[in-house]
């Protein structure tokens, strides 16, 4: 197929970005998006042009690393999908696809078509950890866990942390990436002793990061390849709304 | 045999009572002193970011580093099927003497016995250490963990969060480790590339690493390096590895006199998605559980084979007579379920003899369909169906199959279009897992005073060959359980070391050397990409020094690789500067040591004049085609030394069976 690409194009975080087109003549649907990315890099580096910078790694959905906002819709048109796994067949011969990076105050644009999400790991450095040091824990069969919440918290905790809720939602809030920790960690007895401290530490660490509100659009959820459910927001209120009940009354 | 410069400091006493006795007497340091001294670790894997957690802990100050934007995002996060522990938790005999065993005997007799059983004992400690942070593995409907088997053992050992336990693993690890970078125990430098170590004194002080972001150079000191920075498998160019997996750490380390143990040794994973074109970038692992209800077969008349290949018949259309389910025929006790090695070699026998399957003739089948009949049946009985239809049975089956491996059965047709629920899956091997890495003794200390290596990164415990689920184990108990502790004999003796400054000629000395590589490769402005030499090196490697090997093949691919270095410095294009954000440039410095590994496994391989394990070379074979090891001339660990450019003399670190009778390996 020939796929013609509009490619956001940035030096680096200060300069002015713009849109870039190029022609790609031999698409074959067996292509994943990135390995059409990568034809075009290797046609740019033969043309003596400098390659097109974009995030990935594991290129099998879970590692969270690639990051390409692909005709108005984070990760693409297909539905529970990363960009890496996004595959040519979803596209028609002589499409038009523009690709940008993340959009969000909170996510910096390095170059390119990557973005800086060391934000997220500040919100998880704030709270999202269960404090227990190697050493310190019992035979794991001392705990039963009923299957119905082990796997809810496994669902929470299937979050692969690579922003598309953000870059989702109009006002750029991480709502659904702390809920889906939260969650997980709430839902479980051994994150219930600190579920309240680690709700109000990684909520103002968010807030700190300059991430919007949430105002309950559901955008985040519907983009989120990974299918986190709202229902994990609805509980980050809970929790952070019993946190902050305790701490005036402390 | 074994050679003076290799001491593997194993303690004395009997295999059981070694470690615990290691433990209590090995030095401590106190931790007033403990707060005074820096370690350094490279990478943050399951191995990486659980020793990284565990020193800072401890009390240690840390500094860790991965080149991925974040550390959640280390290769391990890609693990799907589960990890080992000897808990007997499902009352079948298991202990840890039979997982000491079968690792033994899976990496076909080529492990240190004592380190393998040190593994085996504080499996059980992992699983408990993950419950606690939160890892929400599968569990019974009694609230239990739940357990499933894997290849080459006759136990249920496997722990398992669905088909990512990886990810669960690693992100546990990773909120240790963010814990304590919010404590400021841990200082976190992502982006960041290991370049370089810097050794004073012959012993590892620091690091060089590359801000990924603005391109300077930074120098990084420690009185202790720990590389933890995975495996290497990326030499072949295709693989299951990440993209960014490298050598580039280990094979620097090496090159500051670090001993690089039994480089050939490479696992090739049966079950992968066949490549689908030229424009492939990596390969995608359909995971070994698929094996416990999956059936391997080819057509049993070429001229089937051929009218697939030409795409004139389907394989639905090839009656069950006219299949040959060649793993089931070979080896009638295993089964499917052989280790991987076995599996590999016979779909490439199989494919060789010219049944192989799609386009390429590169494939076999995988197939579901009898799966699914006999779970339908089983759920029409439980539903108290009488009489079902074909129809409903084959629905049935199919929602069952789902609930069990519908995350594998939507990757698969998400890459190549073809529902595997209808039509058998195509499947043939590919690289997937180094067990070679640098030599480390008992301590997990190289050859280097002060530098260790984790996880894949190191020799590891696996032999020859690794069985499934043991790498995640490995990589866990060497960072939450075996390093901590063993670091400290080394680090009593390090209290006084004050903080060296980094204006040390020999920081100084080692980021100029690092620089002038940088500028070298930017400055080349040849005509060919990193990717072209890339991917001529990968089929180099694949050809001659993948399954099978013989020594003429290798001699010609050392020759072919000296020649493909030569090419690559004078006409490699890396466009950019030195002082951005260049990922090609990153590319460039990685494909330039594996360039340099490549011959080395190839010698490796050359050398070792029997099969064992992942290492097959073709004149060394028993009349059905199985491996035939030589235990009288190479039962030993090559640990190879560099001894000028591209020049390496071998030691040997002989391996010594007190406790387990080495025996022909059969799954027959
Ligand atoms: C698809 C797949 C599935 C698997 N499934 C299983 C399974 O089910 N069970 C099992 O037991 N094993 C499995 N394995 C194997 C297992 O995942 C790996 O062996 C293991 O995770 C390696 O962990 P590690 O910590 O040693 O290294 P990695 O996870 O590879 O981490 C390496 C780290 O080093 C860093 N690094 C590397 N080089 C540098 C450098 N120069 N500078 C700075 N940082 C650097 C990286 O950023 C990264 O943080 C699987 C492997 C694959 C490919
Ligand atoms: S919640 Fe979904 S979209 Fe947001 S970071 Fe996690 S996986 Fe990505
Ligand atoms: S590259 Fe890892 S999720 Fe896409």
């Amino acid at each position: 197929m020939k796929i013609t690409l509009k490619v956001w194009r940035q030096k680096n975080t200060n300069a002015k970005g713009q849109f870039e087109t190029y022609k790609l003549d031999h698409v074959s649907e067996d292509m994943s998006f990135l390995e059409m990315f990568d034809v075009l890099n290797e046609q740019l580096i033969n043309e003596g042009k400098e390659p097109v910078v974009f995030d990935h790694d594991c290129r099998e959905g879970i590692c969270g690393m690639c990051s390409m906002y692909i005709n108005g819709r984070p990760h693409g048109p297909k539905h529970g999908v990363t960009t890496c796994q996004l595959h040519m067949r979803s596209f028609k011969d002589g499409d038009i696809i523009v690709v940008e990076p993340w959009r969000a105050a909170a996510f910096p644009v390095l170059k390119d078509l990557a973005v800086d999400r060391s934000s997220f790991d500040r919100i998880m450095a704030a709270g999202g950890f269960v404090s227990v040091n190697a050493g310190n824990a019992q035979d794991a069969n001392n705990l039963p866990i009923g299957k119905e919440v082990a796997d809810e918290a496994f669902m929470s905790a299937a979050c692969i942390g690579c922003g598309a809720c953000v870059a989702a939602c109009k006002n750029a809030s991480a709502m659904l990436f702390v809920s889906a920790k939260v969650s997980q960690l709430a839902l479980l007895p051994q994150g219930q002793p600190e579920a309240k401290r680690r709700a109000l530490a990684m909520v103002n660490q968010m807030d700190a990061e300059g991430f919007g509100a949430c105002t309950n659009t559901g955008a985040c959820s519907a983009e989120c390849p990974k299918e986190i459910s709202l229902s994990n927001i609805a509980r980050l209120n809970r929790e952070f709304l019993s946190a902050g009940f305790t701490a005036q009354a402390e | 045999m074994s050679n003076s410069k290799l001491d593997a400091r194993i303690p004395e006493g009997s295999i059981d009572q070694k470690w615990t006795k290691y433990k209590s007497t090995v030095p401590l340091v106190n931790p007033a002193n403990k707060r005074h001294i820096e370690i350094i670790v490279v990478g943050t894997g399951l191995a990486g970011a659980s020793a990284a957690s565990t020193l800072a802990e401890m009390g240690y100050k840390v500094k860790a580093f991965c080149f991925q934007d974040s550390p959640r995002r280390a290769h391990s996060i890609a693990a799907q099927g589960g990890i080992n522990a000897a808990k007997n938790y499902q009352n079948d005999g298991d202990s840890v003497y039979r997982l000491f065993y079968d690792t033994i005997k899976g990496g076909d007799y080529r492990a240190r016995e004592a380190n393998v059983h040190r593994l085996a004992e504080v499996s059980g400690n992992i699983i408990d250490q993950c419950v606690a942070q939160g890892v929400p593995f599968a569990r019974e409907y009694g609230g239990l963990l739940s357990n499933r088997s894997f290849g080459g053992t006759q136990v249920q050992r496997t722990f398992y969060a669905a088909g990512q336990t990886g990810q669960q693993l690693l992100l546990g690890a990773y909120s240790s480790l963010q814990r304590q970078v919010g404590m400021g125990n841990v200082q976190m430098f992502a982006r960041h590339e290991m370049m370089d170590v810097v050794l004073i004194d012959g012993k590892a002080r620091g690091i060089i690493a590359r801000d990924l972001i603005s391109g300077k150079l930074e120098r990084h000191f420690g009185h202790a390096v720990v590389l933890a920075s995975g495996g290497y498998g990326n030499v072949f160019f295709l693989s299951t590895n990440a993209m960014g997996s490298n050598v580039t750490a280990a094979w620097k380390a090496h090159k500051k006199g670090a001993f690089f143990g039994n480089p050939c040794f490479t696992q090739i994973h049966p079950t992968c998605i066949p490549v689908s074109g030229d424009h492939q970038s990596k390969l995608t692992l359909m995971s070994e559980s698929l094996r416990n209800d999956g059936r391997i077969w080819v057509p049993a008349r070429k001229e089937d084979a051929e009218a697939v290949r030409a795409g004139k018949l389907k394989p639905n259309d090839i009656a069950e007579e006219h299949r040959d389910y060649y793993l089931e025929r070979r080896y009638p006790a295993f089964g499917n379920l052989v280790p991987r090695d076995v599996a590999s070699r016979a779909a490439k026998e199989r494919c060789d003899a010219g049944f192989g399957v799609n386009a390429t003739g590169q494939a076999v089948y995988l197939d579901y369909a009898s799966a699914i009949e006999r779970y339908g049946k089983i759920e029409a009985n439980k539903q108290n169906i009488h009489n079902p239809d074909k129809a409903t049975i084959i629905s049935l089956g199919k929602a069952v199959v789902k609930e069990k491996y519908g995350n594998l059965f939507d990757m698969y047709e998400q890459i190549t279009g073809v529902n595997p629920y209808n039509e058998p899956m195509q499947i043939y091997p590919a690289v997937h897992y180094t067990m070679g890495g640098l030599w480390v003794d008992y301590n997990l200390m190289t050859t280097v005073p002060g530098m260790y290596a984790i996880g894949e990164a190191n020799f590891s415990d696996h032999g020859a060959n690794r069985l499934g689920a043991s790498a995640l184990m490995q990589g866990l108990a060497d960072g939450y359980f075996v390093l901590p502790y063993t670091i400290g004999a080394y680090l009593s003796g390090e209290i006084r070391t004050k903080s060296i400054p980094t204006d040390h000629e020999a920081f100084v000395d080692a980021e100029a050397k690092v620089r002038q590589t940088i500028d070298t490769l930017i400055n080349i402005k040849g005509t060919k990409s990193v990717d072209h030499f890339h991917k001529r090196l990968g089929k180099i490697m694949w050809d001659k020094c993948g399954m099978a090997r013989n020594a003429e093949g290798l001699k010609t691919a050392i020759t072919e690789i000296q020649q493909l270095r030569e090419e690559f410095w004078k006409n490699v294009r890396v466009p950019g500067e030195a002082n951005e954000l260049n990922t090609e440039l990153e590319k460039a410095a990685r494909v330039a040591d594996f360039l340099e590994l490549g011959e080395l496994m190839c010698m490796d391989a050359l050398n070792r004049n029997e099969s064992c394990g992942g290492h097959f070379r073709e004149e060394f074979q028993t009349e059905e085609g199985e491996a035939q090891r030589d235990d009288a001339n190479y039962s030993y660990v090559a640990a190879w030394e560099l001894t000028g450019n591209n020049q390496w003399t071998l030691n040997k670190e002989e391996l010594k069976y007190e406790n387990i009778k080495i025996a022909a390996r059969s799954y027959k």
